[in-house]
């Protein structure tokens, strides 16, 4: 996973809300088998739109996603963030996200910022006048900087450790294997096995 | 102070609890599908691990797969390939899995109950936002995703920051004529689809305790779209009974001591929750959604709100948009609104109870001149019982099929689906945009609901028939 310390790049603004994960990525594409591949499939339906944001040329190459209000709510589908990941996007601000998306992209090391909703506007406002504008992520400050803006951002100590280092799950859980075996062996026994369908 | 059941749940199973780390949480039962999981298995080869507990995995195909020829080989070349793809990844690690046409297969959320496996108390994860159906049962049921997946088959643990807790406590009975997906659609619409955000909902009151196991599930099966990733009910004597006899159900001295312990599985007197809603049950009555998520939802009577309604400019250019797209007036109600096609189906409404309930409403009667119905029961298990109670006659009757058992139409996957610009009344949980089909569009409603707009040809409750 790659580390996220410091990010700045060229951020796209999409004014919208609740953006469900059928929109990031609808599910006829969810029969590709690989976490790779999905960046023509990004918002694929909504991109037929002309004055769809990711279609103005002034966005191409942007890393940063800045939308409104429940963005990722709907189905778990994972490949909502590979998507995000495989178009080149390295985080998505927003005001407020759907739960599972969320732990989604923070465990791709996609960057889920969460800012005031007059903050985000204040950024739309600033991107929409200066088309092409950069924004800088500083997840070791916590900080999001852009123009004049500068706020403040919350995530946990324990996430923020694992960005910075670009840091896998699963190694991490593995270093508990013993305990695991432990409380495995005072598990209840009458708890549902599949060896019991055959 | 007092334990909420969520909180009970989550405390037995935490393997290892760090300072400022998520708590390792112990995973009872893995259920899988052919979607979200080719990448997990890929992830597995790819580093050398293998699965940790085999016997607690389980997989069926159920989302992509098709509803009619079930014993030939799939047509679509994608689907064909995932599905290629789960059975070779279940039998290269040992993991049970229920293929199409055979007698246990069907919907995950569906089987998963119907086999006994979502006992109270335990965890249940799955690559499914519905996974919540199973918290019906008291259990701790989330959905999760491919990296997640991953992470259970190789450690059988999964990482989760802690979630708050919020009570929907539903006082009074159900009137006549009100469903529990009535129920839930008018919780969302109160919540917001994002209410539940960051906590596990549990549901109570008399109304809750009236529901019957699959109308708990339905309830349960919808908590997502109020943006709670887990929804749960304490386990009673309906829950006893549902379970006892089932393949994964204890049997004689195992059956009573764990009886005795999902008998502790309630919300302590003093447990705090950070959120609570109330809710009268008499007022409800039956509902159905016009925009574009399910909180965008009303009494089918009622007008649809107008855009000016909504003092934020975002909302209200939110509202503008999803009416421009599912065609709709407002300050009019959906009722009387013509449809195309009718689907019964999905995680959320496909269980037994479901088609009794459809068929109820259409014996005796046809379905109207230009519109399609589409019944599809959650499992085979489900499909068979229909047969033998003689529902499949009425629909056949009535101008209808009973298909075989999948996700179909509630996500569009395979080849059920809408065309651009057809609408639909479906007893699904989600209206996206797009959601059945590019350029969908999507009305939620409860079975009867449902069956009694298929003989309206327009958007209907059972009482406005004859």
């Amino acid at each position: 996973m790659q580390p996220f310390t410091v990010h700045t790049g060229v951020a796209a603004p999409l004014r919208r809300t609740d953006v469900d994960t059928d929109q990031i990525i609808p599910v006829r594409f969810l029969t590709h088998s690989s976490r790779t591949g999905f960046s023509d499939k990004l918002f694929h339906d909504w991109r037929e739109e002309p004055d769809f944001v990711l279609n103005d040329p002034a966005y191409a190459g942007s890393t940063i996603l800045i939308a409104g209000r429940d963005f990722g709510t709907g189905s778990s589908r994972e490949y909502a963030v590979w998507a995000l990941q495989n178009y080149g996007f390295r985080a998505v601000i927003a005001p407020r996200f759907g739960d599972i998306f969320r732990g989604n992209a923070l465990t791709n090391g996609l960057l889920t910022v969460v800012l005031p909703t007059e903050i985000i506007e204040q950024l739309w406002l600033l991107l929409e006048a200066d088309q092409g504008h950069q924004v800088t992520i500083d997840l070791v400050e916590r900080r999001v900087r852009a123009g004049e803006i500068t706020a403040a951002f919350e995530l946990d100590d324990n996430t923020r450790w694992r960005l910075l280092e670009g840091l896998d799950h699963i190694d991490l859980t593995l270093t508990h294997a013993a305990t695991i075996s432990d409380f495995e062996h005072q598990r209840r026994p009458a708890l549902p096995a599949t060896t019991l369908l055959r | 102070m007092g334990k909420t059941l969520a909180e009970k749940v989550w405390d037995t199973h935490i393997v290892y609890r760090g300072e400022g780390e998520p708590d390792l949480l112990y995973i009872d039962m893995h259920l899988l599908h052919e979607v979200n999981t080719p990448q997990a298995f890929d992830g597995l080869r790819a580093s050398g691990r293998t699965v940790r507990r085999p016997d607690l995995t389980l997989g069926t195909e159920d989302h992509n797969t098709p509803t009619v020829a079930v014993d030939k080989e799939i047509v679509d070349p994608a689907a064909r390939e995932q599905v290629s793809l789960m059975r070779k990844n279940c039998a290269e690690f040992g993991i049970e899995l229920f293929r199409l046409g055979e007698e246990h297969q069907g919907i995950v959320h569906v089987i998963g109950p119907e086999l006994g496996l979502s006992h109270p108390g335990s965890t249940i994860v799955c690559c499914d936002s519905h996974t919540a159906t199973q918290g019906a049962f008291g259990a701790l049921a989330f959905g999760i995703g491919t990296s997640q997946v991953e992470h259970v088959l190789a450690t059988q643990t999964l990482p989760m920051g802690r979630l708050k807790n919020m009570a929907v406590t539903v006082n009074g009975s159900l009137p006549e004529g009100v469903t529990a997906k009535d129920l839930i659609l008018a919780i969302i619409a109160r919540v917001g689809t994002a209410g539940g955000q960051g906590h596990i909902i549990e549901y109570r009151g008399q109304a809750i305790e009236e529901l019957s196991m699959e109308g708990r599930m339905t309830v349960c099966n919808m908590s997502v779209e109020a943006g709670s990733r887990a929804g749960m009910i304490a386990p009673d004597e309906k829950t006893f009974e549902y379970l006892h006899g089932r393949p994964a159900a204890p049997t004689g001295a195992a059956w009573d001591a764990e009886v005795a312990y999902w008998r502790t599985l309630f919300s302590d007197d003093d447990a705090v929750f950070d959120k609570e809603v109330v809710i009268d049950a008499a007022t409800l009555t039956p509902f159905v959604s016009w925009g574009t998520t399910p909180a965008q939802a009303g009494p089918l009577g009622d007008p649809v709100p107008h855009p000016d309604q909504f003092p934020d400019p975002v909302e209200r250019a939110a509202v503008q948009r999803a009416q421009a797209y599912m065609d709709i007036t407002p300050g009019r109600p959906v009722r009387g609104l013509p449809v195309d096609v009718v689907f019964i189906g999905s995680c959320t409404n496909s269980r037994i109870e479901d088609l009794r309930e459809v068929a109820r409403v259409l014996d005796g009667r046809k379905v109207a001149p230009g519109v399609e119905l589409m019944i599809v029961p959650g499992s085979m298990k489900v499909r068979q019982q229909a047969i033998d109670e003689g529902l499949n006659e009425v629909f056949e009757a009535a101008g209808a099929g009973l298909r075989f058992a999948g996700c179909s139409m509630c996500a569009a996957l395979n080849e059920d689906r809408l065309t651009p610009g057809q609408r639909a009344a479906s007893t699904n949980n989600r209206n996206f945009e797009g959601r059945q089909g590019k350029g969908s569009r999507t009305h939620i409603v409860s079975p009867a609901v449902a069956a009694a707009t298929a003989v309206a040809g327009h958007l209907a409750a059972p009482a406005d028939l004859n």
